[in-house]
Parts: structure tokens; C-alpha cells; sequence
């Protein structure tokens, strides 16, 4: 029976329905490398294949644990949990790192509910110190910075996808394959999934280094494309203003701000946004942040640190068309 | 059919929020309190579905500290049929175990079928609590949905994850979270406001739901350390004459941002 290091951290690594591991695993096992042994965690009939530990090796897990539940593919939640348990009862790790996404949370709710253990969520940083470890948080849009830790025990902590650079070092892994006994507790189930397309090769929006954002000054779904058409120039992501998600101009995963993604790339570029408090929660601990913006009172302008007052539709086609010809 | 909606005061997202440097807690002197949008919402959905739910009665649940009393009667302005507050100076600085035990042990002394919880506070840094609060209760969770179909003792609705867009459906008695996507909640009108002063409001000590916030046999997360960045402040700010596209990429091309 393989026996786990004493600083062994289990990270919980989500797998796409085909089996390739989801984008926040590098960065997880980054962080866990950081503080001690990263032991993954594979769940799924997917992540059972000996590509996908071979995946988790090379970016940086030392042990690879993998589990195919009971009601693995058809219900929420609750089978990766007792997969999750098996995992933590035969690892006792220093502490559990999920991806703070939608399912990374849930899963990692019920757990810390289920074995009582100390929870932080949303941590853009982790270490160790003399106790044990702390999560670092960034708080009220990166305003205060806050470090917690539990009283005792193993910490559950969810990670802010993007937030981390450190990446561990390749290792060829020893799997073991989990038997997981069912909680039998109720789940939801899942009826059917459509996975959104992939539109674009555009880099994705949490942990990128350049962002260009659209708002409501946009003024239509066709005009928006505009953003795209900078953001491409730039190589950067897309993003938008809760106005523009809401007006159905771009899908919600678009959303930067209090209520959706938090990005702190080197580059902001924020067009006809008018930077409500909501909105620079989201993105104001970027490195460098530009509005082009044609209300010179707008908000935005507060913490830009390049702002053009001016109609974005005669700026933007200017800055596109200068920074192209440039690149001849 | 008992809806139960989870609803929470927040500092006033529109204000500068602020953080106690010693305790770490949100300094609730800086900023308007007021209830968290999604909650409301939550809310709205409940009082949008009551009239064709048989029986509907709406519960209000809420731990928030004594103060909140006046903001937590809006809800029942905006037409919830009784409010149920947790307020217990022990339990201010609560940690999500803590809140999520206090929260549950409510609900089920309250009784519930469904409970309506939003996808995200805009104070915490959560998005946990209806998760912990399912597991709990040893009840199904469908979280973060878009659309929701309540229909007879089954709900179903679409999930908006990072992936795609799932259909889930769950046997009640459930949670489930909410996201953005829903409708606002209403303004109370004078009739509501009236009407709110007659309906029930029971207040409720961690005592009374047989918790103790002080016991050291479960971990606890605490704050070990709190610290302020410094502001931002605003750089160039140019006015549009005709050549500021230039400008700006002269500025992006200089800093090797371009
Ligand atoms: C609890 C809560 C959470 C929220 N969460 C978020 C969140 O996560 N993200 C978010 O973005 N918002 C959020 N909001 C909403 C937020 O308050 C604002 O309503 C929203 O950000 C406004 O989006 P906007 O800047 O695109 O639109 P507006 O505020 O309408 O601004 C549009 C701007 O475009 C400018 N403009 C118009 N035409 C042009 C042109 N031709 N050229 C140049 N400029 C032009 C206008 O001058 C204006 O400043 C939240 C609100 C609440 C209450
Ligand atoms: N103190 C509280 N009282 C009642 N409901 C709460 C409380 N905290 C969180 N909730 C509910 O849980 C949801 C998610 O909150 P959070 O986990 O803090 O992001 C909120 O939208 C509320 O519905």
C-alpha cells in the first residue's frame, strides 16, 4: 500500500467530459507544490485512463489518485465528494485545494459541511507558516488583503482561477485507484449538458495578461464586435460590463466585476464602460488600466491611467488601424 | 409548499466598503447596509411562483446582526409571508462552518421544501453556503441557475457552469442557488410596507437552535492578518482631437503593452 508524505496537499483536479484536465490545474498544483507534495485527485471515468495521470505528472502531481463513482456522470456534486473523502481518509494531507468554479465550490461546500472542516474560498495565494497553512484572499475588489487559517486541522480552500503563477515541476506519478463508498446522499441529478463552444483562440479571460472590455456604450450586439477586433490586436481576452451581458451582447462568463470574473491582468482596456464601483471590483488591481470613454466625468477615469475622453467608434478604429500598421 | 429564501444585509455595493484593520470584520459604520441584491432576487423568484404553488408560504431566513431588523423588514415589504433573524453578538465574525451550521438548524426548525439561496453574496467571499447548507440538511443542491421550473414536488432548471450550460433537476425536498440572470425584486409598494408590520418576525439566539458559537471541538477558519492597498490613482487623461487612436497606441507601444 502506497503511504503518502507527511506534507501531502490534495488537489482535487476537474477533467472536461473527454478527459483533459480543466485549465485551473496547473496553477492548483502550483500552489500545492509550493507548500508540500501535490497528490491529485482524477475523477470520472475519463480521468480512470493512464492519460490522464500522465497529464497530472507533468504538471507537477507526485501521486495521482483516481476514482469513478457511483452516479459519477449523472449527478451533481455529491459523488465527487465521496470521492474526495476516500481520498482525504487515505491521504490525511496538510490541507484540500479545489478550483473556486461553480462545481469546484459546491464540491467543496458539501465536504467542509461533511467532515467539519475549516473552509476558505476565492484564495489568490497560499503558504505555510510554522502551524501550517494560510490562504491569502484579496477582498472587496483587491481594496484589503486578508490571510486566514483554520484553528486546527486540514484547511478546505478553493483557488481563484488565474490567480496563480508558480507552476510545479514534471513528476511521473504513482497512481492508485480509489474504491469510494456512496454517502447515499441526495443529489441533484443532471439531465443534459451543452458544452459551450470554443469560439474563438482568443486567450481565456481568468489569468489573462491583456483584457479588453465592452460596456453598454457598445450600444448593440454587431457594434460590440469592435472589442473583439482590438482585442485580437492585442492578443488579449474579452470581457464586458454586466450591462453588456445583460443586453445578451456576450454570454455571461464575459462578466468582469463584484459579480463575475476578477482579473488583474497587465493591460486593461475598458470601452464605453463607465467604471461603476461594481465593475472596478473586478479589474482596478490590474497593472495598467485604459478607458476610452466619451463622458469625462465617467467614473473609469478615476483609476486610469491612460483615459481618452472621445467616441470610442472613431478612437478605437484609429487605434486599431495605428497599431496595425505599426506591427508591419 | 414551505419556500424558505436565504436573503443577507451587505454593505451598499454603490458605497466605499471598508474593513476593520483589527478585526478584520466589515466595518458596518462605513457604509449603508443593505439587503444583497441577489437575495432579493431570490426573493422575487419565490413571490413570482407563489400564486401557483399550493399553499405557498414564504420564510425569510437570515442571520445578520440585531441592527439589520429595519433592512430585513423590506423583504417582508416585498411581500414574504414571516421572517425568521438570527442575531447573537456571538455569532458576529462567524465563519462560514459557523453560519452554515446556525443556517441550517433554522431552516430545519422552520420546516422547509424548498430553499432559495443566491449563487454569490457581494461581501463574502463565498458562494459556498447553500452547498454546505444542502449537505447539511442530507438534501439535493442544484446551484448557479439560470431558469428554474418548480412543478408539483420536482424542480428542474438550467445551470450555468464554466463548461456549458446543464439541465438539472432535483426531487424536494431541495436547495438551490440563483444567479444574476433573474429579474430584479420588486420595490415594496405603501400597501406592502403596511401590511409588514403585522407579519410575524421571530429573532432567534444560537442558544435557541441548541449552537454554540465558542465550542473548540470543530476547526474554524480565523483572520490572522488584514492590510489595506493603496488607492489607485488617475494618470493621463486626454481629450479626443482627432488623432487620440494614435496616441493611445503610442502609449500602449511605449509601455510594450502592444
Ligand atoms: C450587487 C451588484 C453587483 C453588480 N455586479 C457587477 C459586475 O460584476 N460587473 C459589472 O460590470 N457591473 C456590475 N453591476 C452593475 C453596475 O452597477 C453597472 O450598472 C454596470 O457596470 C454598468 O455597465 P456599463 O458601464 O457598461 O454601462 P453604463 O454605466 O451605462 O456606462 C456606459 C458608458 O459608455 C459611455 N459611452 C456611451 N457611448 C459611448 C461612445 N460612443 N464612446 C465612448 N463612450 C461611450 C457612457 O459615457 C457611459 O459612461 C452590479 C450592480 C450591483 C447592484
Ligand atoms: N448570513 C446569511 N443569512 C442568510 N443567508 C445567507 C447568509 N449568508 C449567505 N446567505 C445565503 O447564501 C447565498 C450565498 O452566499 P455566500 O456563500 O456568502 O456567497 C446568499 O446569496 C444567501 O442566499
Amino acid at each position: 500500500m502506497t503511504t503518502f508524505p507527511k506534507d501531502s496537499i490534495l488537489v482535487l483536479i476537474e477533467t472536461t467530459p473527454s478527459g483533459e484536465l480543466a485549465r485551473s490545474a496547473a496553477g492548483l498544483l502550483g500552489a500545492a507544490a509550493r507548500v508540500g507534495t501535490p497528490v491529485a485527485l482524477l475523477v470520472g471515468e475519463s480521468a480512470t485512463a493512464a492519460a490522464a495521470s500522465e497529464a497530472a505528472g507533468a504538471i507537477g502531481a507526485k501521486h495521482v489518485l483516481t476514482a469513478d463513482p457511483e452516479g459519477g456522470a449523472s449527478q451533481l456534486a455529491v459523488p465527487v465528494v465521496d470521492a474526495l473523502a476516500a481520498a482525504a481518509a487515505l491521504v490525511h494531507p496538510d490541507a484540500i485545494l479545489l478550483s473556486n468554479s461553480v462545481n469546484g465550490r459546491d464540491v467543496a461546500g458539501r465536504f467542509a459541511a461533511r467532515t467539519r472542516s475549516a473552509l476558505a474560498v476565492d484564495a489568490v495565494g497560499i503558504s505555510r507558516d510554522e502551524e501550517g497553512i494560510v490562504a491569502h484572499h484579496s477582498v472587496y475588489g483587491g481594496a484589503y488583503s486578508v490571510d486566514c487559517a483554520p484553528t486546527f486541522g486540514a484547511p478546505v480552500i478553493t483557488v481563484r482561477e488565474g490567480s496563480i503563477d508558480d507552476r510545479a515541476e514534471a513528476a511521473s506519478p504513482e497512481t492508485t485507484a480509489l474504491d469510494v463508498p456512496p454517502s447515499g446522499v441526495p443529489a441533484a441529478s443532471i439531465q443534459s449538458f451543452e458544452a459551450q463552444a470554443v469560439v474563438s483562440n482568443r486567450p481565456e479571460l481568468r489569468g489573462a495578461a491583456k483584457v479588453v472590455a465592452g460596456g453598454r456604450g457598445l450600444t448593440s450586439q454587431e457594434q460590440f464586435a469592435l472589442v473583439d477586433q482590438l482585442a485580437d490586436v492585442l492578443g488579449a481576452a474579452v470581457g464586458a460590463s454586466r450591462a453588456a451581458v445583460d443586453a445578451g451582447w456576450v454570454p455571461n462568463s464575459y462578466q468582469v466585476g463584484q459579480t463575475g470574473i476578477s482579473v488583474s491582468p497587465q493591460l486593461y482596456v475598458a470601452l464605453g464602460v463607465s467604471g461603476a464601483i461594481q465593475h472596478r471590483a473586478g479589474m482596478q488591481t490590474a497593472k495598467t488600466i485604459v478607458a476610452i470613454n466619451k463622458d469625462p466625468d465617467a467614473p473609469i477615469f478615476e483609476i486610469a491611467d491612460f483615459g481618452v475622453v472621445g467616441d470610442l467608434f472613431d478612437v478605437v478604429p484609429q487605434l486599431i488601424a495605428s497599431l496595425s500598421a505599426r506591427k508591419e | 409548499m414551505k419556500i424558505v429564501v436565504l436573503m443577507k444585509e451587505v454593505p451598499d455595493t454603490y458605497g466605499e466598503r471598508k474593513l476593520n484593520l483589527e478585526t478584520g470584520l466589515a466595518d458596518r459604520g462605513a457604509s449603508d447596509a443593505v439587503l444583497d441584491e441577489i437575495g432579493e432576487r431570490a426573493l422575487e423568484l419565490a413571490l413570482s411562483r407563489a400564486a401557483s404553488i399550493d399553499n405557498a408560504e414564504i420564510t425569510v431566513v437570515s442571520m445578520a446582526p440585531e441592527t439589520a431588523t429595519t433592512t430585513l423588514r423590506k423583504a417582508l415589504a416585498m411581500g414574504a409571508d414571516r421572517l425568521v433573524h438570527i442575531a447573537d453578538v456571538n455569532l458576529v465574525g462567524a465563519d462560514l462552518g459557523l453560519t452554515a451550521e446556525v443556517l441550517a438548524a433554522a431552516i430545519r426548525r422552520t420546516g422547509f421544501d424548498l430553499v432559495i439561496a443566491g449563487n454569490l453574496s457581494t461581501d463574502g467571499y463565498g458562494g459556498v453556503l447553500p452547498a454546505m447548507i444542502a449537505e447539511l440538511l442530507g438534501v439535493p443542491y442544484a446551484s448557479a441557475l439560470a431558469s428554474v421550473d418548480i412543478a408539483g414536488d420536482r424542480i428542474s432548471g438550467t445551470r450555468e457552469t464554466d463548461g456549458g450550460v446543464m439541465t438539472v433537476a432535483a426531487a424536494l425536498p431541495a436547495v438551490i442557488s440563483i444567479t444574476e440572470r433573474f429579474p430584479a425584486g420588486r420595490f415594496p409598494n405603501f400597501k406592502g410596507i403596511m401590511a409588514a408590520k403585522k407579519k410575524p418576525v421571530e429573532t432567534l439566539t444560537a442558544a435557541d437552535l441548541d449552537i454554540d458559537p465558542e465550542a473548540l471541538d470543530t476547526p474554524r477558519s480565523i483572520m490572522l492578518a488584514v492590510s489595506e492597498r493603496p488607492a489607485r490613482a488617475a494618470g493621463t487623461k486626454i481629450v479626443d482631437e482627432g488623432d487620440a487612436g494614435e496616441k493611445l497606441a503610442e502609449f500602449l507601444i511605449q509601455n510594450r503593452l502592444a
